[in-house]
């Protein structure tokens, strides 16, 4: 049985988020494989000759039902800005599910820290921790008000804290700034992260600090999405290994340089 | 169906379609997409007598109808190909040929000395091209004395098919083949991937943690086939044509400039099933224009009567 797919999938739903953020809601024409929380697709952008190689896009949300991924994605460049064109019925061909994924406990009490589109893999992270009996409680950080993703469907599976950096919502400042990590004792015994490496590096330094495991899931340039191609490597423990296939979820412990 | 089979040296294979070093790991990685055994040959990653960590990351910058990567032959050595990745890939129907590159010739021959001893391994893929080492690698293909002395070396210790895979960062790419193939060559491929670079205007560093970087994609694909024609008319031995091949059509006139077979590579990143589909898309070029064999196309180009040839060699 193949673990990885090769399709088209059809475009049922393009949402916008804010003027440089959207969701695309995907149908898949099969059966859903089994996706973990942290996996993957590579997209194929059609349209957009100077977009060479596929694009690699965490998986935002997955729902069984309807046999439906959602990707949420950032306009960045001129590939992003391509699939912000999508419209329902358009088709979309993805390589999928790629990826480790994150360690799912049970009956904890975790932290998830996304900062601006770092929050892309947290939402069905959220919901798998949630369905495992987790008490979940997550920490967005963005620019300001506008640029804050998905806070009402976090809302849903916890309580929500902000940080902006103009301080237009919740705490003045960056996400390591907001009172949560000087909570006495530390509640939490896993954290979870997603966002912009310097962020995710103070978050790991700050899980050193109160002695708990801290994921974070990495974003690198990318070719293949397969392993082959060696492009996409971080340095770990173990030496140059590949996001594409063992991460993009590390142990921040794992990784060269990100704790003391 | 046409008759898809071809030869290098004394390697036959069921059709031309190789993959390229590099790009398509050791198959496996791609067996989700491809039934493997239909592959002509999988080409596996370069592979150095001992471990290699490459360059650091940042190793891919995409460009134009291309991508440059410095991965400096990331490798766990041969000793672990042998022993933990061959026996995996045995159960495999098709040729399996490595890439063997190095720094010194000591490690070329050290490498392939052990691939001779493995009975099941036909052939290997000597790479004196790679841009992206600092000792060795390209400096071996760009000068004809060195190509010729490292290919001797490894010919002395080696028995089965050896291909010897060409730079095109040279000034006359036939004059190395030549060398290669009075060393003893049986068969060369081209091309590895051109020396390029890309600059972050914004940040005004370069892209790469190596500065410069081979480059491979559609990007190139001209200059290999430049390349194959002319090296098709300097040598004897026969010849593997890779370059930004990404559909049946460019494999089709890689055959018609004087390739025996080709391979794949950057093209497996975009679409992992497209091996596949470059097989079926020969077959149907060779039904519609009535070749019943593969083997007459190769070098089949039709130059017009009033064609000049520039490259009078």
């Amino acid at each position: 049985m193949p673990n990885k797919f090769f399709h088209d999938f059809i475009v049922t739903k393009n949402i916008e988020l804010n003027v440089s953020h959207f969701i695309l809601e995907l149908l898949c024409p099969e059966p859903l494989p089994k996706i973990n929380p942290g996996q993957f697709v590579e997209i194929k952008v059609e349209h957009s000759p100077s977009t060479f190689l596929r694009r690699p896009f965490s998986i935002h949300e997955v729902n069984l039902q309807n046999n439906t991924i959602q990707l949420l994605i950032q306009k960045k460049g001129e590939g992003t800005r391509q699939l912000s064109y999508l419209k329902k019925g358009d088709r979309l061909n993805l390589i999928y599910p790629l990826g480790n994924s994150f360690q799912i406990v049970q009956h904890e009490k975790v932290l998830l820290v996304g900062g601006g589109c770092g929050v892309a893999p947290l939402l069905f992270l959220a919901r798998i921790l949630k369905e495992n009996g987790n008490e979940i409680k997550i920490l967005i950080g963005a620019k300001s008000k506008d640029d804050i993703l998905e806070k009402e469907i976090f809302e849903k599976l916890g309580k929500v804290f902000i940080t902006t950096e103009d301080g237009s919502e919740g705490t003045r400042g960056f996400v390591i700034h907001h009172g949560i990590w000087r909570q006495t004792p530390f509640m939490f015994s896993k954290i979870y992260t997603c966002g912009p490496e310097p962020m995710m590096k103070a978050v790991a330094r700050l899980a050193q600090i109160h002695r708990v495991a801290c994921e974070v899931s990495l974003e690198q340039t990318m070719a293949c999405g397969l392993g082959a191609c060696l492009c996409c490597v971080v340095n770990t423990k173990n030496g140059n290994v590949c996001t594409c296939t063992q991460g993009p979820v590390f142990l921040s412990e794992e990784l060269t340089g990100w704790t003391h | 169906m046409a008759n898809l089979t071809t030869q290098i040296h004394r390697l036959k294979l069921q059709n031309p379609v190789m993959t390229a070093s590099g790009t398509f790991g050791y198959g496996e990685e791609f067996a989700d997409f491809v039934d493997l055994n239909r592959l002509g040959a999988i080409i596996v990653k370069g592979t150095t007598s001992t471990e290699r960590e490459g360059n650091p990351y940042p190793r891919m910058a995409e460009t134009a109808s291309g991508m440059l990567n410095s991965v400096g032959l990331q490798n766990k050595g041969i000793d672990y190909f042998i022993h933990d990745i061959w026996p995996r890939l045995k159960k495999y129907k098709i040729p399996f040929i490595v890439n063997v590159s190095g720094s010194t010739i000591e490690e070329y021959v050290e490498t392939a000395e052990k691939l001779n001893s493995i009975e099941e391994l036909p052939a290997i893929e000597l790479n004196i091209s790679c841009p992206n080492v600092k000792e060795g690698g390209m400096a071996f293909g760009t000068s004809c004395t060195a190509a010729a002395k490292v290919t001797k070396s490894v010919r002395d210790i080696y028995h089965k098919t050896l291909i010897v895979k060409l730079s095109p960062n040279v000034t006359d790419i036939t004059e190395i083949a030549r060398a290669v193939e009075g060393a003893g060559a049986d068969a060369v491929s081209l091309i590895n991937t051109l020396l390029g670079m890309a600059i972050d205007a914004n940040s005004r560093k370069p892209v790469l943690s190596t500065i410069t970087g081979g480059l491979s994609g559609p990007a190139i694909k001209p200059i290999a086939l430049r390349m194959v024609w002319q090296v098709f008319q300097a040598i004897k031995i026969p010849v593997i044509g890779i370059g930004g091949i990404m559909n049946a059509t460019d494999a089709i006139e890689f055959l018609l400039a004087g390739a025996s077979a080709i391979e794949v590579g950057t093209a497996n990143f975009i679409d992992p099933t497209i091996t596949s589909k470059i097989i079926d898309g020969i077959n149907d070029y060779c039904e519609r224009n009535h070749f019943t064999s593969v083997k007459d196309l190769v070098g089949a180009l039709i130059i017009p009567e009033q064609t000049v040839d520039m490259n009078i060699s």
